[in-house]
């Protein structure tokens, strides 16, 4: 091993090492002009300086709206993407310089969950096909002779009918596609599972079929999950730890209770006070702060603080210095000059 | 603080009898070669001047058939209006030969669709498109149109329309695209407005951004609007009544502070339980079981009874009608009183 991943602020207590750790982690899309001769004119800045850990067991909900990121994170994470720089540990192991075998594992330990269960399903292949194609890539995890009966056995898990095997993607559901979606990324018996807007395409009464068995999942198994979705309800529901982005950044990171109770970083806050709560009740209690104009563009970012061309509290530092992500007194890490509490979601029940 | 329905506005002067917008008894099928699908199975609303009104539904629920049966744009074949009325200021829309259908289209009843991008010409800029609500409807002159694109792209407060009226769709945001959509169906003054999953394609500020625009354009102009939505947040945050749909049908209706403080239908009160909160950690979702019918295979008796936890064998055989709960609150469920009467909903 070189160098060890350098200790964040937000460690939670009692959760032990990290199994994922990701520094200064950067994706710059380069832009380009002309057909035959082309020409590098910028680079859209996806992923800029971006830190976190993932703990044995636990969720990491990653929020943010299109284009901060979120996403294009996952993918670096897997080697979807070539990172630009930084580097993500995985066990200690920095997953960027791996070669070709230990990739391979590490592939292995490390699934993913897409947001589309029409697009990410092969409609040529059958349910089963489709789980089972993992062990033949990855050979000797399940002997040949007992894969028809794990395949079976997974389906069950993810609650589906063991004997539709045979069937193929357009004989279910949009919420048993999202099962099968799942129960391939569970065949290899992996630690980590990458779930990028795993319900979001999902009717309500269906979205939460499928929360409530991704927590069954991870407590049956021991899974780590990073959960990335642009839904701050569900976010809340199924994190342990919430990392809210803005393009291409990590604004605050906390437990579920630190950012959402005590949001300190303006976009959080403003981020929160823009969700409609499902209670008429909340109308007239809720704060809301309306954010001016939109998000702009990741190809030319603005200097130091990304958010202070929208935020209320920018001063000339915010143009100049880029805010660390630290802990100023609130608690937990926050990337404002003038990180300060201001609770924006109000309980109706309880108030 | 009273919850009255329907909030009368009189700015705008009544010559006719009734509500401003009367459904009675809608259907619509499409005929496949699978099949006929019933999309819309006998729904009846109501909406007057000023008021938001709330169809809230699942995907295949019949909502936004419903809303195209009003704006007249569904496809036939293989979509039909197999019975009912549509009536707009005591007249049938759907008796109205088209001409006279046409006029009321676009200039008193308008739409605003979930995806802009698609909804708008790609190969014209957004001035000529909301100027060609004045060059047709109005007969106004090119410069006249532009004049007046302008003016509506400022009422939805896109910055600097002067300079952007001759911008491509492209060049907008999803917020500022939508902002474009809003703009044209208000150009010509309308009565009524359907906004068809508004805000669905956009991110939580934006999205908080465009219902305040409409919310604060209706405080304005006085028209009604007809909100079509899953999104149990945005429902509760926006709108006076509420009708919950559920394969083609109107499940429950009523004052939207009612029946989120006590649903008196099993799928209101499922949609409900099965939702995470922003204001709350909570506990387990309580989700419903199941999945939504086949409209072409709707089950019989009540459609919900497979996936209800208060399933009897009447359920299985009788179709429940539109019980009247309150004066201004009805229930598609023959046990409504004991669905209203437990506070938790019933687990299985």
């Amino acid at each position: 091993m070189t160098d060890a991943p350098v200790e964040l602020q937000d460690r939670p207590a009692g959760r032990g090492e990290p199994i994922l750790s990701v520094r200064n982690l950067v994706k710059h899309f380069p832009l380009t002009q002309g057909v035959l001769f082309k020409k590098a004119i910028g680079a859209v800045q996806a992923v800029s300086d971006v830190s976190f850990d993932l703990y044995p067991g636990e969720t990491l909900g990653l929020v943010g709206e299109s284009g901060c990121g979120k996403s294009t994170t996952a993918k670096l994470l897997l080697r979807l993407e070539k990172a630009t720089s930084g580097q993500a540990f995985y066990k200690g192991r920095d997953i960027f310089t791996m070669k070709k075998k230990e990739l391979r594992t590490l592939r292995r330990n490390i699934q993913i969950v897409f947001q589309d269960p029409y697009a990410s399903l092969n409609p040529r292949m059958t349910v089963g096909d489709i789980i089972s194609e993992a062990w033949e890539i990855h050979k000797g995890v399940i002997p040949k002779g007992e894969r028809g009966q794990k395949t079976q056995e997974l389906l069950e898990v993810v609650g589906l009918d063991p004997g539709h095997t045979n069937r193929y993607p357009h004989q279910f559901s949009g919420g048993q596609r999202q099962r099968i979606g799942v129960a391939r990324a569970l065949a290899l018996n992996p630690e980590i599972i990458i779930l990028d807007e795993p319900v979001s395409a999902l009717d309500v009464s269906v979205q939460a079929q499928v929360v409530n068995l991704l927590e069954k999942l991870q407590n049956e198994f021991g899974l780590s999950y990073i959960f990335i979705a642009h839904d701050l309800s569900v976010v809340r529901h199924i994190s342990d730890r919430v990392a809210v982005m803005y393009l291409g950044r990590i604004a605050e990171i906390g437990t579920q209770e630190d950012v959402y109770e005590k949001p300190s970083m303006p976009y959080t806050q403003a981020l929160l006070s823009a969700v409609p709560v499902p209670d008429p009740r909340a109308r007239d209690r809720k704060k809301r702060i309306m954010l001016q104009g939109d998000v702009p563009s990741p190809a030319n970012p603005p200097s130091g603080c990304r958010f202070r061309t929208r935020c209320w509290k920018a001063q000339d530092i915010c143009a100049e210095e880029v805010p660390a992500l630290i802990d100023r007194g609130q608690g937990h890490p926050a990337a404002c000059h003038f990180a300060e509490i201001e609770k924006v979601v109000v309980d109706v029940e309880s108030a | 603080m009273t919850q009255e329905t329907g909030v009368k506005y009189e700015t705008r002067e009544r010559d006719y009898e009734g509500h401003l917008l009367e459904i009675e008894d809608l259907a619509v099928e499409f005929r496949t070669p699978y099949g006929v699908v019933n999309a819309v199975n006998g729904i009846s609303y109501t909406l007057d001047p000023g008021e938001t009104l709330a169809i809230l539904g699942e995907s295949g629920s019949g909502k936004s058939v419903s809303a195209q049966a009003i704006m007249g744009i569904i496809d036939t074949p293989p979509g039909f209006i197999t019975r009912g009325s549509i009536r707009y200021k005591g007249r049938d829309l759907l008796t109205l030969p088209e001409s006279e259908r046409r006029a009321v289209r676009g200039r008193e009843i308008s739409m605003i669709f979930q995806d802009a991008l698609t909804a708008l010409n790609p190969v014209f800029t957004v001035g000529w498109q909301i100027g060609e609500m004045f060059r047709v409807h109005r007969g106004a002159s090119k410069a006249e149109a532009k004049r007046k694109a302008i003016e509506l792209m400022d009422r939805v407060r896109i910055p600097s329309a002067k300079d952007r009226v001759n911008d491509y769709p492209h060049q907008f945001s999803g917020g500022m695209r939508q902002r474009v959509m809003i703009a044209m169906a208000l150009s010509l003054d309308p009565d009524i407005v359907i906004a068809d999953e508004p805000t669905t394609a956009l991110d939580v500020t934006v999205q908080a951004q465009i219902m305040e625009l409409l919310h604060e354009l209706q405080a304005e102009t006085g028209m009604g609007l007809i909100l079509i939505t899953h999104d149990l947040g945005v429902v509760a945050d926006v709108s006076d009544r509420l009708a919950v749909m559920y394969a083609g049908r109107i499940v429950e209706t009523g004052n939207v502070y009612d029946i989120y403080g006590n649903p008196a239908h099993p799928y209101t009160e499922g949609l409900m339980a099965s939702i995470p909160r922003i204001d709350q950690k909570g506990e387990d979702l309580n989700p419903i079981k199941g999945a939504p019918p086949n409209l072409m295979r709707i089950p019989p008796g009540c459609p919900f009874h497979p996936r209800c936890p208060y399933v009897r064998q009447r359920c299985v055989e009788e179709l429940p009608p539109l019980y009247e709960v309150t004066a201004h609150r009805r229930s598609a469920c023959h046990y409504w009183q004991e669905v209203i009467s437990t506070k938790e909903p019933a687990r299985d």
